[in-house]
């Protein structure tokens, strides 16, 4: 019973993940208006049955806004953690070739842990010339280091399982004991690991966006929106930020809660 | 013939468990090997496997030293089946690792062909001894480190899975060493025992001391 709660927890949240995507995905066909079409008769507009969530200065639809800077954080965040755990792995597989390689990799584990991530995380993403790109392999290098360590550590665990000693001595390479043997017990690691660091990449995004070196000015990404309602907030036009920060809560909470039940359940 | 030559072996900050020891098996030998817990009788069976490492001295099956890669002519069987087997993979994969057996050899070693398709968390620790021992038996193997490897089974099921290794020991001839506290078995099934005497605490003389019985 106690194993079976988590599982349908998970499945729950995956599903209500699944039906946010699929929503997310299609709001350009069904939100009524584009991100970017500006209505000058109706600028500045609160919340009403004609403007569900209000306008913003220039006219355009809050809700439309908010959904495609969901959607688009959504693939940074998900870009962002892939890449990372993807890092993760291949690190923590080359520390377990050679003891030089571990001390490496370890070594370079614990220095971008020994630096505040942020500030390692503005400098690359302004080196690196902001956008998109930039933001997604910036976040990537520099949230790698934990889940590589969860990874190594498991993986030399594993390392000295007996079946892997005698899998040596049947005349099995390395190769094989890796891909047959070792990664297949990380996946699960892999998955939690990239689900807990997906919704932290969406918040670095937005706060990236909203510091000025993320996403692009013109992306109505939830950065954007939320920089952009800081100028109006003491007009008193809550619905600038209000909606858009709920939004984005709302989503990294959600995936938050998927890895926490997943991480129970597997 | 596998001939350990003065080996010397100890854990890491540890005085050495096994000193300047010498041992031999014949083709088509049984050798028992007991001794006290502590003695080091694993540890000796994991060094003639080449699972460990000696500090000094060598190991060599049939005078040549263990091929660095391809299947050891020497295989060990541990005690604990559920740790030699990866518990992610079917009985199948488990069982065709390094080679396939034939349906009458499974049958020899009780292998119902219903086990194939499952887990390994799904059968008892005999059963999957069963499947560990038949998958060590691959051709080109021609030494088995047996350790204590009955020690978990009813008495029915050790003389059947001793009669199915000797049974594909003798037609193969191959050398098997049987560790175990059980002198019965020992005196049942080998033509030469040895007692490794000695523990982690005791004094260090002892320690590499083989006694012929």
């Amino acid at each position: 019973m106690r194993m079976i709660q988590p599982r349908l927890a998970a499945a729950g949240y995956i599903g209500l993940l699944l039906i946010v995507l699929v929503l997310l995905i299609s709001s350009p066909w069904w939100a009524g208006h584009s991100a970017a079409q500006m209505q000058f008769d109706a600028r500045l507009m609160p919340p009403s049955t004609s403007h569900w969530l209000g306008t913003d200065a220039l006219g355009r639809e809050l809700w439309s806004r908010t959904l495609a800077g969901l959607r688009l954080s959504f693939w940074v965040g998900l870009s962002a953690a892939l890449l990372g755990t993807l890092i993760a792995l291949t690190l923590a597989t080359l520390a377990t070739l050679s003891t030089t390689l571990d001390a490496l990799v370890s070594l370079l584990i614990d220095t971008l842990l020994s630096v505040p991530h942020l500030i390692l995380l503005l400098l690359l993403a302004f080196a690196l010339g902001g956008g998109t790109q930039a933001v997604i392999i910036a976040v990537a290098l520099t949230h790698w280091p934990s889940l590589a360590r969860i990874l190594r550590a498991e993986l030399f665990s594993l390392r000295h399982a007996p079946y892997v000693a005698i899998s040596q001595a049947l005349g099995k390479s390395r190769r094989f004991i890796l891909v047959h043997h070792l990664l297949p017990h990380l996946i699960p690691q892999c998955i939690v690991g990239a689900l807990l660091l997906f919704p932290h990449a969406i918040l670095h995004e937005a706060a990236l966006t909203f510091l000025g070196v993320g996403l692009d000015p013109t992306q109505p990404a939830i950065g954007v929106l939320l920089a952009d309602a800081m100028r109006y907030l003491t007009g008193g036009f809550w619905w600038l930020g209000v909606f858009p920060g709920l939004g984005l809560l709302l989503m990294v909470l959600s995936i938050d809660r998927l890895a926490v039940q997943l991480r129970r359940a597997l | 013939m596998l001939d350990a030559q003065k080996i010397t072996f100890g854990f890491r900050s540890q005085a050495p468990l096994l000193t300047q020891l010498s041992l031999s098996l014949e083709r088509g030998e049984w050798l028992g090997l007991s001794g006290d817990s502590g003695a080091g009788k694993s540890t000796l069976g994991k060094l003639l496997a080449g699972l460990l490492r000696p500090q000094q001295g060598g190991i060599y099956a049939d005078d040549k030293p263990f091929p660095s890669r391809g299947l050891r002519p020497v295989q060990w069987l541990p005690q604990s089946p559920e740790l030699a087997i990866n518990p992610r993979w079917r009985v199948k994969k488990v069982l065709c690792e390094a080679w396939c057996p034939s349906e009458s050899l499974m049958q020899d070693f009780g292998i119902q062909p219903d086990w194939l398709s499952r887990f390994p968390s799904t059968l008892s620790g005999g059963e999957l001894q069963r499947v560990c021992v038949l998958r060590a038996l691959a051709p080109g193997v021609r030494y088995l480190i047996a350790d204590e490897i009955s020690t978990m089974l009813d008495p029915i099921t050790q003389v059947e899975l001793w009669q199915a290794i000797k049974k594909v020991a003798d037609r193969h001839q191959l050398g098997v060493l049987v560790i175990s506290h059980d002198a019965a078995l020992l005196a049942r099934l080998c033509t030469r025992r040895l007692h490794l005497q000695g523990t982690l605490n005791a004094v260090h003389d002892a320690r590499s001391a083989i006694n012929q019985c």
